[in-house]
């Protein structure tokens, strides 16, 4: 009776929700069908709705031809899952049980069910009447929350939001007598602020497209990918190709189809590739490309075996530094360390404080970064590559001296005697002494003594990275490893948690709230996925959603892709979080029982930008063993034309999503929000209906699915992103505060400041005492203590490991247990012919306003900064910095057209002459959206600006596939225009 | 009295983040507001531009950065070319290129001493920055480029001259090349850094046969016999004299460590100097 009632209900709902609300009404023209609800247990009880020409009609019982069956167990499973309010965890449990069930047309029945799913949306309300016609939503970029005001379905204009009265405090932190409040606002990156000019650049890809000499059925011109042009096609061809693909590649065994994502893509939980991306390819089975940990290089396969850290990949704990820095601190030494280049501006005016406070700051870095301009304090300019060096040399003064901290060496750590000895220089006979140090970092030996004495008898903080605590700088080169593994053990020597002594430079480790559960985006939000993303620490739980899981088990490292394209791969090594020891197991293609990959399926970005010796991606997309590319994208980047077809996916402001400002989630970045001076949660409301014929990534993998007839699988029984974005925002602490119906409509959610008391604990300062860890992370996992639960550090031996065990049990020639200072691959000793051809050392940063290469894009209002680019001409060619002697040398100005080539290839960027940098060393920014080949592609001079074509494809440690961008040996000449560069013929080997 | 809109700027809080310079353009690329301004081309109109400024050598170098923009000037050098009342001077100070008056009249972009004007080449407008008017008259309190800025460099402040003149006074605000008696309306604090020079350099001492940053050291700095400043040496020898005029001519420094002395004469020119190594003997 319950049942039938209920039943009798939905139509009649519908035809209510028409008469209201004329959209819906709308909707229900879209399509003509039969559909049936049915029990399994009494065949002769249900009711039918049949839709035509947008009326309903309904009946009681079993119509004689319904278009699909909607099949319940029995009455009481129907009656539960009909009934509001919905039980999410019975709903998922049904379904995956086998206790609801549907046969038919997978598409017909996924609109369907969306369409009975959406009428409650109907009566939602979102954004803020700003009056005039103008509405004000919220969405989430990369670089911080923004408003984004409306009007005539056109965005007038985006900001970072200013909080108002009915938002909550502002934590306070008192330090030396003064108190400190951070302002009542978000703050954005400069790749958050061009958001609008990102929206409706010239350079959107609006239209499915497909390479125009390609044809699945004959010939597919594979030599001609990225030469030849495109033609528009409609969706339904697009869909057709790319399903028709996948199923033949289906029948050429596991592993045929690799998908290919950038490490980021544009912010929000539900459309990352770690959710709506991850779910899709799981129910389709594919390759996958391991990425290495390509921004914490040093830090995992080097530093992580002295203390562990694995799932922070090396990193430091970074609770509490904020508060103990501004409080306890005489000193912060910024090490390879450019917070102000990418992470917003939260941090810097927690270091406008450190400076008000007259905190002494000393800034190591070839370049006088950003952070070091606008903080001041002395400057030590080590050559690139050396800076293991001259830290060797800070330890020698130290022991020589007796300035480290002998307690904390004696109790908390192994292994010191047989790190003396070295640095003594009783092991290899070189004392490392400040003078043995100048000659090969250039620094002078009296300011490695002034710098080691200060160091030792001032409380001071080490900032290492952009985060203070890793990531970014110099672990990224060739000596990366044994760089973050001096770091830790200059941490270590001055006993690294004792008030005033940690890794920080007050960037991570705001006293915000902990506990309070919002999901990251690395836990996968609607994914499923258990295995590729954090989704099982809370997410699964919070969020009640079916598991995905692949069948497919190959993976490739992703610097040597092209190399297993080409057929000559290399052997990687798994990027393990969970134990110290995972980084050691090899990885081999193709993976047993698979078959090499014949087609990738690229999402976004470009690895021209990227990925070292980025030429290589030509040659591979040129191979006559890739049959077939995809790559879905929101804009033409340098990677889009290497194709065949090509899918318009719309930007964040055209869907629904939602996310948490810079949380990143547990898994590699735990509580990374605290970089921020507030905990914000937005959501992503759909500002504008997407541009041209774009669509969303989650509606783009419907769609295909659909043709699979994994459409309610995938979407989970007619889920749209809205309904999904309603179910992550309730499975969070939010929701208990803030209804999704307010949610909705204000856009965004400020969490409460942390009390004094209950703030997170300094990190560390448990080991430093010798108590139980006690800083809110779950790491390392139980198993990884040796002897009680939370005692002591994720080592063989609990302690701080001077000459690491698990190095010990392993032979990597560039590991060393003992952590020598070797010197930067190609330099004149090792490869003298290269260094006399090419004298100048490359560095390649994290680009400043860009997000990698997001905001790069040929028509974002980024390529007006002129410390970006630079317009010659009608192109802005990328800007390159140079030192005055070196320039001079070369006849270079300001503002001329540069060439930088070794035998890799050859990049035309603009010169900025300046005496912040080094001599001898010329930076430019890792990442260009745009990849322009003078010539031929691959084998001529890039006018786009991808540095990275020119660094090496060698990896970090032997044993290893991390990368090493820096210190890469070049040559610069003014550019003529006439591209005489040629690829040296050993560069072209695959091997 | 009427109150009226100024700026104030300060150089040494900003970073080059650059988020004041994509507001202006997020705010008129695309949008027309008519009495106000026409829509600005999508790119290369920087109506707020940053410049930057390097002062010193190898490895004594700073850097700083300086919002520069329409300063709204009372004495307005474009007012005087523009034709047909194509700008107006308004009650609250702010100077606004008419859109659609001014149409043709490139002459306003070369009258502005700032080079703050813009020509619009599709519109054939001279364009500028209207100090976020149709915001201010529509309620916001203050302009795109303040409510965007993470280290406060902008303040937006509106009060009548008689209090700014003081304000400037007593906080050492200045204004750009006030030679013009343009009188801005936007005003900069720590202009020095753009302005002055610094002279610097980096003590060394011999102690025990071994080179050693000569911390400590005094600095006194003098010109044509009178003492202009003190200084002395960090951890790392090193020093710095700032808030110098370029081309002020020649100067004695003297410097007074535990390990010796040393004396030096330098002549300023234009730009800031970085003396080198000093060795004490």
């Amino acid at each position: 009776m319950r049942l039938a009632v209920i039943l009798w209900g939905i139509p009649q709902a519908m035809r209510a929700c028409a008469a209201i609300f004329p959209k819906f009404k709308e909707r229900l023209k879209e399509r003509d069908c039969i559909a049936q609800f049915a029990l399994k247990d009494q065949r002769d009880k249900g009711r039918w709705i049949q839709l035509k020409d947008g009326r309903i009609s309904t009946g009681a019982g079993v119509h004689a031809n319904p278009d699909f069956t909607i099949f319940f167990k029995n009455a009481k499973i129907a009656a539960d899952f009909l009934t509001p309010p919905f039980n999410q965890l019975e709903r998922i449990h049904a379904a995956k049980n086998f206790m609801i069930t549907m046969a038919g047309p997978d598409d017909l029945i996924v609109w369907f069910m969306h369409l009975v799913a959406s009428m409650e949306s109907y009566t939602w309300t979102s954004g803020t009447d700003m009056g005039n016609g103008v509405t004000r939503y919220t969405n989430g970029t990369n670089g911080g929350p923004i408003f984004v005001y409306v009007k005539d379905g056109k965005i007038l204009r985006t900001t970072s939001m200013d909080f108002d009265g009915s938002d909550p405090g502002s934590f306070t932190i008192k330090a030396r007598g003064k108190t400190f409040k951070p302002p009542r606002k978000t703050t954005l990156a400069a790749h958050g602020a061009c958001q609008k000019s990102m929206v409706y650049s010239k350079n959107r890809i609006l239209k499915p497209m497909k390479r125009v000499d390609f044809d699945p059925h004959g010939d597919r011109n594979i030599q001609n990918r990225g030469k030849s042009e495109f033609v528009e096609i409609s969706w339904e061809e697009a869909l057709d190709i790319v399903s028709g693909e996948i199923k033949r590649c289906k029948k050429v065994g596991p592993g045929a189809i690799l998908v290919a994502n950038g490490s980021h893509h544009q912010w929000g939980n539900l459309g990352h590739y770690l959710s709506a991306f991850n779910r899709f390819w799981n129910l389709i089975g594919v390759s996958k490309l391991m990425h290495s940990p390509d921004s914490w290089e040093g830090w995992f396969w080097g530093a992580q075996h002295h203390w562990g850290n694995s799932m922070r990949l090396g990193a430091a704990e970074p609770y509490g530094t904020v508060e103990d820095c501004l409080q306890e601190a005489e000193m912060i030494v910024f090490w390879s360390s450019d917070p102000d280049a990418t992470y917003g501006f939260e941090g810097t005016q927690r270091r406008r404080w450190a400076k008000e406070l007259g905190i002494k700051m000393v800034h190591i870095d070839p370049y006088l970064n950003h952070t070091a301009a606008h903080l001041g304090g002395k400057w030590i300019s080590p050559k690139p590559g050396t800076d293991t060096a001259f830290a060797q040399a800070l330890t020698y003064i130290w022991i020589t001296e007796g300035t480290y901290d002998k307690e904390f060496v004696e109790k908390r750590t192994t292994g010191f005697d047989e790190w003396k000895a070295h640095v003594l220089g009783e092991d290899d006979g070189i004392p490392k002494t400040p003078e043995w140090q100048e000659g090969e970092t250039g620094v002078p030996a009296r300011d490695c003594r002034a710098l080691a004495r200060e160091w030792a008898s001032k409380k001071t903080y080490l900032g290492v990275g952009g985060w203070g605590c890793g990531i970014g700088g110099a672990c990224r080169g060739p000596t990366g490893a044994q760089w973050a593994r001096m770091m830790t053990i200059l941490a270590a020597m001055q006993g690294i948690g004792k008030p005033g002594s940690n890794m920080g430079n007050l960037q991570f480790g705001a006293p915000v709230d902990m506990n309070f559960y919002f999901p990251g985006y690395a836990e996968g939000s609607m994914s499923g996925d258990l295995a590729y993303s954090a989704n099982s620490t809370n997410n699964y739980q919070r969020m009640p959603h079916i598991v995905t899981m692949s069948s497919v088990k190959q993976v490739i490292p992703r610097m040597w892709l092209p190399e297993a394209i080409m057929g000559k791969p290399k052997l990687g090594y798994v990027t393990a979080v969970d134990s110290v020891v995972g980084q050691f197991f090899p990885i081999g293609y193709p993976s047993p029982g698979h078959v090499p990959v014949e087609m990738i399926y690229k999402y976004g970005s470009s690895s021209f930008g990227t990925m070292v010796e980025s030429n290589r991606w030509v040659r591979m997309y040129q191979h006559e063993s890739l049959k077939f590319v995809v790559n879905q994208s929101v804009w033409w980047e340098g990677e889009t034309k290497y194709a065949d077809v090509i899918l318009p996916a719309c930007t964040v402001f055209e869907r629904w999503d939602l996310g948490e400002w810079y949380n990143v989630g547990p898994g590699y970045v735990h509580h990374m929000y605290s970089m921020n001076n507030h905990r914000v949660i937005s959501l992503q409301h759909k500002c504008i209906e997407p541009l041209g014929e774009s669509k969303s990534d989650y509606d783009i993998f419907l769609a295909i699915a659909e043709k699979l007839d994994l459409g309610a699988v995938y979407s989970e029984g007619g889920n749209s992103e809205l309904e999904w974005c309603k179910r992550a925002y309730e499975s969070s602490d939010c929701a208990k505060d803030m209804s999704w119906r307010q949610f909705l409509k204000k856009g965004y959610y400020v969490v409460k400041p942390e009390p004094e008391g209950s703030r997170a604990p300094v990190g560390l300062r448990w080991f430093y005492e010798g108590r139980k860890k006690d800083v809110p992370e779950p790491y390392p996992l139980p198993s990884d203590y040796v002897d009680k639960y939370a005692e002591g550090l994720q080592t063989p031996s609990g302690k701080y490991e001077f000459v690491p065990t698990t190095l010990k049990r392993f032979d990597d020639p560039e590991r060393p247990p003992v952590n020598k200072y070797m010197r930067t691959f190609e330099n004149s000793e090792n490869e003298p012919e290269i260094a006399a051809k090419y004298p100048l050392q490359l560095l390649s940063p994290h680009s400043r306003y860009p997000f990698h290469l997001m905001g790069d894009d040929e028509g974002c209002f980024l390529r007006d900064i002129r410390e970006h680019r630079v317009k010659v001409g009608d192109h802005y060619y990328l800007t390159c910095r140079i030192s005055p002697a070196d320039a001079e040398a070369r006849g270079i100005k300001d503002d001329d057209l540069i060439r930088l080539w070794n035998d890799r290839g050859s990049v035309v960027c603009a010169a900025q002459v300046t005496d912040r940098l080094r001599p001898g060393v010329i930076s430019a920014p890792t990442a260009s959206s745009e990849y322009r080949p003078a010539g031929e592609p691959g084998k001529s001079t890039d006018l786009g600006g991808c540095i990275n074509i020119l660094n090496t494809s060698k990896p970090i440690t032997t044993k290893s596939h991390g990368i090493r961008p820096n210190t890469t040996l070049i040559e610069v000449e003014k550019w003529t225009g006439v591209d005489t560069w040629k690829p040296v013929e050993s560069s072209q080997e695959v091997a | 009295m009427v109150s009226k809109w100024n700026m104030i700027v300060d150089v040494e809080r900003c970073n080059n983040c650059r988020a004041c310079f994509l507001a202006v353009k997020d705010e008129h690329t695309g949008n027309d507001f008519p009495d106000y301004a026409a829509e600005q081309p999508p790119m290369g109109a920087n109506w707020l531009d940053i410049e930057r400024k390097e002062r010193g050598r190898y490895p004594i170098v700073d850097a700083h950065f300086m919002p520069v923009m329409c300063n709204h000037c009372d004495d307005a050098p474009c007012m005087k070319v523009a034709k047909d009342g194509a700008i107006r001077k308004r009650d609250d100070g702010i100077v606004i290129i008419d859109p659609v008056k001014a149409k043709g009249q490139k002459e306003i972009v070369d009258a502005c001493p700032y080079g703050a004007v813009s020509w619009n080449e599709e519109l054939q407008l001279p364009q500028a920055w209207i100090f976020d008017a149709h915001l201010l008259d529509s309620g916001w309190n203050k302009t795109r480029a303040e409510q965007c800025c993470p280290t406060d460099v902008f303040k937006s402040v509106k009060v009548e001259d008689a209090q700014m003149q003081k304000m400037a006074a007593d906080e050492g605000l200045e204004v750009l090349q006030p030679e013009l008696g343009t009188k801005p309306r936007v005003y900069y604090k720590n202009m020095h850094f753009f302005n002055r020079c610094f002279v610097g350099g980096s003590v060394i001492a011999t102690v025990d046969g071994v080179e050693e940053c000569a911390a400590d050291a005094e600095i006194i700095l003098q010109q044509d016999g009178g003492e202009l400043a003190r200084a002395t040496t960090d951890t790392f020898g090193e020093f710095k004299i700032d808030k110098l005029k370029p081309n002020s001519g020649s100067y004695q420094l003297e410097i007074i460590g535990t390990a010796g002395k040393l004396s030096q004469t330098f002549e300023l020119g234009a730009e800031s100097l970085y003396l080198g190594e000093l060795r004490l003997v």
